[in-house]
């Protein structure tokens, strides 16, 4: 199935069962019944590009945007939950009268989660475009669970009227129905959003369809700091340069990117408005400045610094002022990031003699030993619900993704490596992006947290690393 | 004596700016083409001899005289290590007498890593290797204000291969004087 020349599907099975079953909530489950919405999409999207031609008036030397077109990511899922919801996609009413329309790109997003399995909908006569119009009996007969339909109407003013209603066919109930109204520019974005309420309905997950990653892309000798939507869509170029750049980090409220760049031929922590494009080094002392992160509330970061030797973490305002030290040791400390509490960091350090994964609270001080198994466990992420991290742990050479529950202390392996690397974690927990290689190059891979969903995100040519997913968009 | 050379130095440090606008990573000669031995060592002590008479020579500085020990930039490291060894002390020696006789000096050194383990982490190793020649520096009479310590981690791989023998030339300092 290929979807308007960039995002090729690829459904593979059978795929190593890492993990024990998991417990869904089934859309038999769900009550809540919202009545119709109206929702109007901002162009955020819009601002950005406007942003960045701002930027290229005050451009430095060695950096420049270059054309979003390239570094496009694909995304081909290997591997699928054990029992899928079978959900059928009618194509909305009208839709054909755009060339992009809005069932086939919300069917790719749910079918590319791993958790849905989409319902053939073709011979259906007349193709029902409103809940009233479903007939549970024809979509039973075909082993759907739910079903999704929809129409457009294009509006006076050249906005198009988008609605869509999603039918319980079990238990005979629409489950929701929304309009919105928007512009032809905003059908990704619109779809996305209803890829999300649909997901969110019958997994009891927010959806993450419409946030956007970071990453870097390697092209030849030039290092590009890109931001695309969560399918691969829209890359755009915030940074370039010739020297390296790495550890992109979203702000919580997802308007700034703090990055470690070499431009200085050192490493330096730059934050940048995806707002404005301004950019500014907020981490730039004597030594190495590095490992950026921020605070669940978005009023503190803490980077890695060696200007009092070693590599030490430090807390500090995102203005870079009031860099004070956070933590002391004789050793390597770095990799902070808050729990989502904001009352403890996480951190790498080799105090023990391997490096190993330490909290330490905010408060008391106190430092606790979290992974034991193996002697290199590196990159701690907290999991949005504070329960775990995620992490990279070396078993016999290999470079695997693994996961901790600090009740259990149980570590789970969700990958098989050997080179993974850079795990960043959905805003809803589901999901994790990371980087590995494939074929000398570097690819964007995801896995679900139970380890069961694989995907791959392919950009040809290109060398990906360094993915961070960013926070859900604000509504 | 002391002060042309410093104006050798200056001069040669102008040269290099005015021709290398956007400050590329100097290229440092690992050739070996000197044997690291007497030859080296008694340049390196009458060094400031040959300068005088070229402002324009690169080749005169000891710095970059492919015979002098001073020439010669770089410490390897065994895997998970940050000892130098002793293979190099003779290299550091000279470096930090260097400095100690010209106290305006400034030296960078990078610290590397191979390309195992997180990006993070090997920032924080290729700096521990950095600060390990550092420290062996001062102790020998350089002034800690004279030398920043910075790593590379595993971004900046000079041998791009991904085998033992990459890696091996990847655990690496380079040591960069100002102006270079």
């Amino acid at each position: 199935m290929v979807i308007r020349g960039a995002a090729s599907i690829v459904i593979m099975r059978g795929h190593r069962d890492l993990t024990a079953s998991r417990t869904r909530r089934r859309a038999a489950s769900i009550a809540s019944v919202p009545s119709s919405l109206h929702i109007a999409i901002p162009g955020f999207r819009i601002s950005m590009i406007r942003s960045l031609g701002r930027w290229l008036a005050v451009c430095l030397l060695a950096l420049v945007p270059l054309s979003a077109a390239r570094a496009q990511l694909t995304i081909e899922i290997v591997g699928g939950a054990a029992t899928m919801i079978p959900i059928a996609i009618v194509p909305f009413d009208a839709e054909a009268t755009w060339p992009l329309g809005i069932s086939g790109i919300v069917g790719a997003d749910l079918s590319r989660s791993g958790l849905f399995r989409l319902v053939n909908t073709d011979g259906i006569v007349p193709r029902p475009a409103r809940a009233a119009d479903v007939q549970p009996a024809v979509w039973r007969a075909r082993n759907a669970d739910a079903v999704v339909v929809g129409s457009m109407r294009p509006l006076p003013d050249g906005r198009v009227d988008v609605r869509f209603a999603l039918v319980d066919v079990v238990k005979q109930t629409t489950l929701v129905s929304m309009a919105f109204t928007v512009t032809q520019a905003q059908f990704r974005a619109t779809a996305h959003k209803i890829a999300d309420v649909i997901y969110e309905k019958l997994t009891g997950d927010p959806g993450v369809f419409s946030t956007r990653i970071a990453y870097i892309a390697k092209q030849g000798p030039r290092y590009q700091l890109m931001v695309a939507d969560a399918d691969g869509f829209n890359p755009q170029t915030i940074v370039s340069s010739n020297e390296p750049l790495l550890s992109p980090r979203w702000s919580p409220d997802g308007t700034q990117l703090a990055y470690v760049s070499f431009e200085n031929r050192k490493p330096v922590v730059y934050l940048q408005s995806l707002t404005t494009g301004q950019r500014r080094p907020v981490a730039n002392f004597r030594g190495s400045n590095s490992s950026p992160a921020w605070s669940p509330d978005g009023r503190k970061m803490v980077v890695t610094l060696s200007k009092d030797g070693g590599s030490q973490v430090f807390l500090m305002n995102p203005d870079g002022s009031g860099v004070t030290r956070v933590l002391t040791s004789q050793s390597i400390d770095t990799e902070a990031m808050f729990t989502p509490d904001g009352q403890s960091l996480v951190f790498t350090s080799d105090r023990g003699g391997t490096p190993q994964i330490y909290r330490a609270n905010l408060l008391t001080r106190q430092v606790e030993r979290l992974t034991f198994d193996g002697n290199y466990n590196v990159s701690p992420r907290p999991f949005p619900d504070g329960k775990g991290i995620v992490f990279v742990h070396r078993e016999n050479g290999r470079f695997e993704i693994a996961s901790l529950d600090f009740a259990t202390r149980q570590m789970q392996v969700l990958t098989s490596g050997p080179a993974d690397e850079s795990p960043s974690i959905a805003p809803n927990g589901k999901m994790i992006i990371y980087a590995n290689e494939a074929g000398g190059r570097g690819t964007l891979a995801a896995v679900s947290s139970d380890g069961r969903v694989k995907q791959r995100l392919v950009a040809p040519a290109t060398d990906v690393r360094e993915p961070a997913w960013g926070p859900l968009p604000r509504s | 004596m002391r002060n042309l050379l410093f104006v050798a130095l200056i001069a040669t440090a102008l040269v290099g700016c005015s021709t290398t606008p956007t400050t590329e990573a100097p290229v440092v000669d690992k050739s070996g083409a000197a044997a690291a031995g007497a030859a080296g060592a008694q340049t390196s002590g009458a060094g400031a001899g040959g300068v005088s008479g070229s402002a324009t020579g690169e080749s005169t500085s000891p710095l970059h005289d492919p015979n002098n020990i001073l020439s010669k930039r770089s410490v390897y490291f065994d895997y998970d290590s940050f000892v130098v060894k002793d293979e190099y002390k003779p290299l550091v020696e000279a470096h930090a007498r260097w400095l100690q006789a010209h106290p305006d000096a400034r030296m960078t050194i990078q610290g590397n890593t191979d390309e195992r383990g997180s990006h993070e982490y090997n920032i924080a190793l290729g700096q521990k290797r950095a600060d390990a020649v550092k420290r062996m520096m001062v102790l020998l009479g350089a002034r800690d204000s004279q030398i920043e310590t910075v790593s590379f981690g595993k971004e900046k791989p000079k041998n791009p291969g991904h085998d033992e023998a990459a890696w091996a030339e990847n655990r690496r300092d380079d040591i960069v004087y100002a102006g270079e």
